[in-house]
């Protein structure tokens, strides 16, 4: 009975400790200008993917062939595209297809490679070397020329562009989480747990992996600004969705033969919504990083 | 020392070849039946199954790999299913034409990225560090289509003072070919100046925090000396080695600035090859980058052994 009792206070008193801890967190976050300026860029481009549609005057697949390659314009505020299509509306629009592909695509890479960093850091020994050479193997090419590779095997789609992000960020990831488990693995509380008679799977995942989550978030937010960088690289080489869907690397590629004639509007806008996004991302995931740091 | 090298080159050659399997798999194995691939999906079977004969990819993996990785070996990277012709000439050229573009990036970008870490770092936390930093930052972030793309449109169309297409006239003169080659070095540049100059700023202010820089300055060695003496000598070591892993971050933007400039370099080959699903191009392509990627790795290893007697030493023992 006291046995019992000890512990669930033991465990409310981690409890309101962590709650502490986030709310210190979230303090310093909204004292960095770092970090404020990046989320005002995110949250705009979250309110353009979640309501994109309903906010632009005109929609971003209609085509008006009498008002094509127009320069921009009170009509039309980034001008007009090869087929007449608004441009504002497209890259207004275009924020959607990112916006979801980027995070999914990350969260997958960060479960998969926590996973691979717990078993790795906490087994050791052949586990950990061997699953080490495979990584190693695979860090040894240029993430695009992955990503190409990934694409041909599994054909062009955001379902692929998802799948061949999540296993490049993997183990990257993967390298985090294992160093932080080597020193995590050393501490009595994991002794304690194993000598409770528990098993490598709930050590790994309910007593190692909440104080291990910090570095992974770091990870999370700094993959992120990875993540758009690489759609967008592969939307542009023709790996990632198809025409006529509005995205800002796909526009670029099929606007792109038309720059020269001085169309420049037509990538110029696309080209400066990904560089906000990307600037914005890596900004939050700076203050996140610098917030962190004990 | 030779034992650390062979262990290093050792090493090396496991990875590139766990690097070859999968490449293999990924490429040959993955997407499926390649001459159905090539002729369509309304290609009658027996024609399907004709060229799977020409191609010998009815065989059993195993001996395709074989046979594949053994060929390479020797030299041979296989015959191109789109150009019909071997793809060994075709991969050296464009490797060639890319090698040209990147070393013109690094031989601008390497002393403006140290200059500008070791020039940050003599007003470190001033205004102009500050500047240097943040604008080193930022161009690193961003992708190089963005880079490229706004490079274009200023210096290509707007001022129309650059050629936008890197591909020259036949026949070239060598100063002709570097004018077409500013504006996808320059991209290249903005990108790698950040890591550069991040890198030379902290290896300077580490080594102005030394004990040894404030024993020259207080023996009353001038400033000058002790930053070319002291200073830059120990600043400099990872800055080395962080340019070395720059190389397969090169390449991979290659692939971008060849395919937005128009450059017939291994980059855009390789996006070609596999757009056309032209899978012996694409496997040799890739591969021959993986072994540039190991081989600068080691070279940079080998220099840094050799530049830092702490770890020559210890690799002696």
């Amino acid at each position: 009975m006291s046995v019992d009792a000890v512990s669930v206070e033991s465990r409310a008193a981690i409890r309101s400790g962590r709650q502490q801890d986030r709310n210190e967190l979230l303090r310093e976050l909204l004292h960095s200008k770092t970090f404020l300026i990046g989320a005002g860029i995110l949250l705009f481009w979250i309110v353009a993917a979640a309501l994109g549609p309903t906010l632009v005057p005109q929609s971003p697949y209609a085509q008006n062939l009498n008002a094509i390659n127009r320069a921009p314009s009170g009509a039309h505020w980034f001008g007009t595209d090869q087929l007449g299509r608004d441009m504002f509306a497209r890259v207004i629009v275009g924020a959607r297809d990112v916006l979801i592909v980027a995070p999914l695509a990350t969260l997958v890479g960060t479960v998969i490679g926590t996973g691979l960093g717990l078993t790795m850091g906490y087994f050791g020994g052949f586990t950990d070397t061997f699953i080490s050479r495979f990584v190693e193997a695979f860090l040894a090419l240029p993430v695009v020329i992955i990503a190409i590779l990934g694409s041909v095997a599994l054909g062009p789609g955001n379902g692929t562009v998802i799948a061949v992000i999540g296993v490049i960020f993997a183990p990257l990831i993967a390298r985090t989480v294992r160093s932080a488990v080597l020193l995590e693995r050393q501490l009595d509380y994991v002794a304690a747990a194993r000598l409770r008679g528990e098993g490598p799977l709930y050590i790994m995942f309910v007593e190692i992996l909440p104080n291990v989550l910090p570095p992974i978030v770091v990870e999370f937010t700094v993959r992120l600004g990875y993540a758009v960088f690489t759609i967008v690289t592969l939307t542009f080489l023709g790996f990632g969705i198809q025409p006529p869907s509005a995205n800002w690397g796909l526009d670029i590629s099929t606007n792109f033969g038309v720059v020269p004639a001085g169309y420049w509007w037509e990538v110029f806008f696309d080209a400066l919504a990904i560089a906000t996004l990307v600037v914005g991302v890596n900004m939050v995931a700076n203050a996140v990083e610098q917030a962190f740091e004990p | 020392m030779a034992i650390f090298i062979l262990k290093r080159v050792g090493l090396a050659l496991v990875t590139l070849w766990i690097l070859s399997v999968i490449v293999f798999f990924l490429g040959q194995i993955l997407p499926g039946d390649p001459a159905r691939a090539i002729l369509g999906p309304l290609a009658a079977p027996n024609a399907v199954h004709a060229l799977d004969q020409q191609l010998g990819t009815n065989r059993p993996v195993l001996t395709q790999y074989w046979s594949w990785i053994s060929h390479f070996v020797h030299g041979d990277l296989g015959t191109s299913y789109t150009y019909d012709s071997a793809v060994g000439p075709l991969v050296w050229k464009a490797l060639g034409h890319s090698l040209e573009l990147a070393i013109v990036a690094f031989v601008v970008v390497v002393p403006l990225g140290i200059l500008g870490g070791v020039w940050a770092a003599l007003a470190a936390g001033k205004r102009r560090d500050r500047v240097i930093s943040i604008l080193g930052l930022s161009t690193t972030v961003l992708p190089e289509l963005v880079t490229g793309i706004v490079l274009i449109v200023v210096f290509g169309i707007a001022l129309n003072v650059l050629p936008f297409s890197a591909t020259w006239p036949p026949g070239a003169s060598l100063p002709t070919q570097l004018y077409h080659l500013i504006l996808p070095a320059a991209v290249l540049v903005l990108i790698l100046f950040g890591y550069i100059e991040q890198m030379a700023r902290a290896g300077t202010i580490e080594a102005l925090n030394s004990d040894y820089a404030r024993t020259a300055i207080l023996k009353g060695l001038p400033r000058r000396t002790v930053i070319r003496r002291h200073i830059l000598r120990n600043s400099l070591l990872p800055t080395i080695t962080v340019i070395a892993t720059q190389v397969g971050y090169l390449i991979g933007g290659l692939v971008v600035v060849e395919t937005l400039f128009h450059y017939q370099g291994i980059g855009s080959l390789i996006v070609n090859a596999a757009t056309a699903k032209d899978f012996p191009m694409l496997e040799g392509g890739v591969l021959v980058i993986g072994i540039v990627y190991m081989v600068a790795t080691l070279v940079a290893d080998i220099v840094y052994t050799l530049l830092n007697p702490r770890i020559r030493f210890q690799a002696a023992e």
